[in-house]
């Protein structure tokens, strides 16, 4: 099969799966369902970044009526371990511990309380007296690595389990290089070099559903972990070996998932209610208060980017030499790979002829950060896109021209491929499906680029308008790396039970899934009922990230399928008496060539009591060889207003090449949701701290996200391609959306007032200083 | 702690709550999860519900306080066999991801199309205004309400497909 046009369930907008039970409030999320006698967990957290604990007394806390249990770092075994939600062995280092006797940011852990009430156990954490001492703290990651720094892991057991540089005396976190030819022989080549610093800030994922999770003891004395998480099987390893229990007592649940954006892909708190219902033998509620969401979970990677770039007249781009010092705060969560991703989803794009990239991540006493929707790339595609933009103007050419003559395309590869992986050497690939010309063709004609585009001469007023665009990559997964599985089976009434270890939290993978394998099937999607990520009932799967739902598990999905799909006409062919190559499955209708038919529930009744019994089934695992990247381009539409220095953006359009879109009406919410993420980002969203390292904003009156009063007219088109190797075609769509919004935005302000931020986010107090105004 | 009587959805509920109980512990306790908490400060709209009639953030206000009031959360509006059509809409326009803040959502809008019944573009978004979702980016959303209207109206809706 070559393309979309035959396909009866793929590439259709069929109604996501829980919709339905979720708009009715009849789902139920992680705290929706909780066993009687549920117990209230609470932590209490640092109010100091950097600090010993000398003494803590919890006899006043453990005395107070209704309280169960108090745990400190005395309680539980001393287990080093990463909460990144990854693969074994982690590429990030192992620097936490479930308690500790030292905390390293504002918000850190101390100690645990179960009690009969929140409110009960709220005042138990108030009632804990803690003596600290206090350390010098670093709150700037220029700081971290200089001679005399303090030393955040000074604890023996903080190191690393795969071969990566770490070096915790420094406050190194990781690092990373890869070199393609000769940098300084490239920029030397350059007729235009242009050398610039960018600093990409902090924010939170802000999913509706703070991080919660419950764990009960069950009748048989095995450990269930219902949790709001984007990685359950993860999630059953880690706390297995932070209790030193093994994974076959552990049972995980993944419920309905209230948004993650990779802020779930992290073992976040599980241990803690864990350690509390063994102790006390109930089930134990952990859930974070929205401002514990802010400071206490993860956050994007702040990174300060140092770029040079150089081009030839005719364009040809010579050398790019990109250095990154990334922030990971307190802990290492995911501090090799980010900045790993910065490289490698942003260097390949275009084909520049040297490259050089470092990146560094650093420890410092601020909130940590983790995995977030784009993992790096939102931070690098803003260098890279404005100085693309910066060649083009110097060398007298159209932006979208240079990228134009330099983006890669089908068939070619690129160096960077090999050099970056996750943390260790990359997978080669050379590109299958790339839409991205299509793509910046239509979002310029949907922009107005030709009629709009450097008309900064032709305005007057305080209030000037401009255009700006930007092409993005992605990749499709972790080749060699991840693995899902899924299993199926068919019922008496032809209807399909479909069980995936891949993750759903709220994308609507359930029914992406579920499409594919009906397609498969012969069936509409409606007679597939899904269950997803229960590592008792489920097949495993790494997990919800590093865009590799659709086109990993997808693929897993449909080699169960086809299974199952033999076994089908294998039945078929018993009572339509015919060989199996002569039925076509349609519709829920096995079809032989005569004209005779039966309808599944036959069939399914059929092998289920008739004769010959037996099950319907498929199962199959899969681990992809590439990572495909789906590409964009993205083009904003802004008015800066010089008085007031706000930023609005009057139209967002983003061009997307996801291969097939499985469900196209859930790609594009993939889509919009992405970028107006990426928007609010860009313009608003920024944390502030005191000079103790304390966040003053943890709320969302003061921490401000987009609301529907903001939303710009956003167009997401997608692009079809085909992708050889995904299922039906299709790539990765969720992360792409969120890179674009800060170079695209920072292009058309540069249309608009020709100033060139640097510093992210851009809000009118940049904006007028850049504008000499104040 | 007091006695109060709340109607719930049509169902009269005695409930006995602490003075500064919210509304929201409340309904929570007595099995109406569809009302969610994504704040606690009255600043995400996810717990909204109708209490007599006009939408109020569940988690600022006091149980005690609505004592003898009736309350239409999202799962009295409607339930999976048997929807309202501002859910199908939500459903049918594919503005439902997560489905955290949805309940919270599709009340705002049953709020705003009782009183406004054919609002425009900027009436949906002031009216979803306090309601925050991370997922949809609203697109999706402002557009199921809009068509949640018309069909109400008894005018065309705008096809999806």
């Amino acid at each position: 099969m070559s393309d979309a046009r035959d396909l009866k369930v793929v590439g259709h907008s069929v109604d996501k799966l829980d919709a339905i039970a979720l708009a009715t409030g009849g789902e139920k999320f992680t705290a929706d369902d909780l066993p009687a006698g549920t117990l209230f967990a609470r932590i209490l957290t640092s109010p100091w970044a950097h600090a010993r604990l000398k003494k803590i007394d919890t006899a006043a806390a453990r005395q107070m009526k209704g309280v169960r249990a108090v745990i400190t770092w005395e309680d539980v075994p001393r287990v080093a371990h990463t909460t990144a939600g990854q693969g074994f062995p982690e590429p990030s280092p192992y620097d936490t511990f479930t308690l500790d006797n030292k905390v390293r940011f504002v918000g850190d852990r101390v100690a645990a309380v179960a009690a009969e009430t929140p409110e009960i156990a709220k005042a138990a954490c108030e009632a804990i007296e803690v003596e600290y001492e206090q350390l010098p703290a670093i709150f700037d990651p220029r700081q971290s690595m200089k001679d005399g720094a303090p030393v955040i892991h000074d604890e023996p057991e903080a190191r690393v389990i795969i071969p990566v540089p770490y070096d915790k005396e420094r406050n190194m976190a990781a690092q990373v290089t890869a070199n393609v030819g000769d940098i300084e022989a490239g920029l030397g080549q350059a007729d235009v070099v242009v050398e610039r610093e960018f600093e990409v800030h902090q924010a939170q994922h802000c999913p509706m559903e703070p991080h919660v999770a419950l764990a009960f003891v069950d009748g048989r004395g095995r450990l269930v972990i219902r949790t709001s998480t984007q990685v359950p099987f993860h999630v059953r390893r880690v706390v297995a070996e932070r209790l030193q229990w093994p994974v076959g007592r552990l049972r995980v649940i993944k419920p309905r998932i209230g948004g993650g954006f990779g802020s779930k892909q992290e073992v976040l708190l599980e241990d803690i209610p864990a350690f509390l219902a063994i102790q006390t033998g109930k089930p134990v509620l952990l859930e974070y208060t929205r401002g514990e969401e802010f400071a206490s979970s993860r956050t994007r990677h702040p990174q300060i980017l140092k770029v040079r770039a150089g081009a030839k007249k005719d364009g040809t781009l010579t050398g790019y030499d990109l250095d990154i010092l990334m922030n990971t705060g307190a802990y290492g969560s995911h501090a090799l790979t980010v900045v790993c991703n910065s490289g490698s989803k942003t260097l390949p794009l275009y084909r520049w002829q040297n490259i050089r990239f470092r990146g560094t991540s650093v420890y410092t006493n601020l909130p940590v950060a983790g995995a977030y929707r784009g993992y790096g790339a939102t931070q690098a595609y803003f260098p890279l896109e404005v100085l693309l933009d910066e060649l083009a103007e110097k060398i007298g050419m159209d932006a979208i021209e240079l990228r134009r003559r330099n983006h890669i395309r089908s068939g070619e590869g690129s160096p960077i491929f090999q050099a970056l992986g996750e943390g260790t050497e990359g997978v080669s690939q050379t590109i299958g499906s790339c839409g991205l010309a299509e793509c910046i063709e239509l979002g310029a004609a949907e922009i107005g680029w030709k009629d709009k585009r450097g008309k900064a001469a032709l305005q007057t007023g305080p209030i000037r308008r401009g255009v700006g665009m930007c092409c993005l990559m992605q990749g499709s997964s972790i080749p060699h790396v991840d693995m899902g599985a899924a299993y199926l089976k068919m019922n008496e009434d032809g209807t399909f039970n479909l069980l995936l270890g891949a993750t759903d939290l709220g994308t609507g993978s359930d029914t992406v899934l579920a499409q594919v394998a009906a397609e498969i099937l012969g069936v509409p999607a409606s007679m597939m009922t899904v269950y997803s990520s229960d590592t008792d009932l489920t097949p495993f799967d790494v997990g919800a990230y590093a865009s590799s739902t659709t086109y990993l598990s997808g693929e897993a999905v449909a080699k169960a399928a086809r299974h199952a799909r033999e076994l089908l006409l294998e039945v078929a062919g018993e009572i339509l008496g015919c060989p199996t190559e002569d039925i076509e499955l349609v519709n829920a209708h096995a079809i032989a060539r005569n004209g005779n038919k039966a309808h599944f529930s036959e069939i399914g009744r059929h092998s289920l009591y008739v004769k010959n019994q037996r099950q319907i089934q498929g199962s199959a695992s899969h681990v992809t060889q590439k990572s495909p990247p789906p590409f964009s381009a993205q083009f904003a539409e802004v008015e800066v207003d010089t008085e007031t220095g706000q930023v609005k953006v009057l139209k967002y359009v983003a061009a997307v090449d996801c291969g097939t879109a499985i469900n196209p009406k859930l790609a594009e919410g993939q889509i919009q949701g992405a970028v107006l993420n990426g928007i609010s980002y860009a313009l608003t969203e920024e944390f502030v701290f005191d000079p103790r390292g304390r966040l003053l904003n943890n709320d969302f009156n003061y921490y401000k996200i987009f609301s529907a009063a903001d939303v710009p007219d956003i167009r997401a088109l997608l692009v079809p391609t085909w992708e050889a190797t995904g299922p039906f075609g299709a790539k990765s769509v969720s992360e792409i959306g969120i890179n674009g919004p800060i170079p695209a935005i920072a292009n058309a302000i540069y249309d608009a007032v020709g100033i060139r931020l640097t510093k992210t986010p851009f809000t009118p107090e940049r904006v007028l200083r850049a504008l000499g105004k104040i | 702690m007091v006695n109060i009587t709340l109607t719930i959805n049509g169902e009269k509920t005695s409930c006995t709550v602490a003075p500064d109980e919210k509304l929201i512990d409340t309904l929570r306790r007595h099995g109406r999860t569809d009302v969610k908490k994504g704040c606690g400060e009255g600043t995400c709209g996810s717990c909204v519900v109708l209490l007599n009639g006009r939408l109020v953030t569940s988690c600022i206000v006091f149980s005690a306080a609505a004592d003898g009031g009736e309350i239409l959360t999202a799962a009295g509006l409607g339930t999976a066999n048997s929807p309202h059509l501002i859910q199908t809409s939500f459903v049918k326009a594919g503005a439902v991801q997560c489905g955290f803040c949805t309940p919270g959502m599709v009340m705002a809008a049953k709020a705003l199309l009782d009183v406004v019944p054919e609002p425009n573009v900027d009436q949906i978004k002031t009216a979803l205004d306090g309601n925050l979702c991370r997922c949809t980016g609203y697109v999706k959303i402002i557009e199921a309400v809009q068509n949640a209207a018309r069909t109400l109206g008894g005018k065309d809706e705008v096809t999806h497909e």
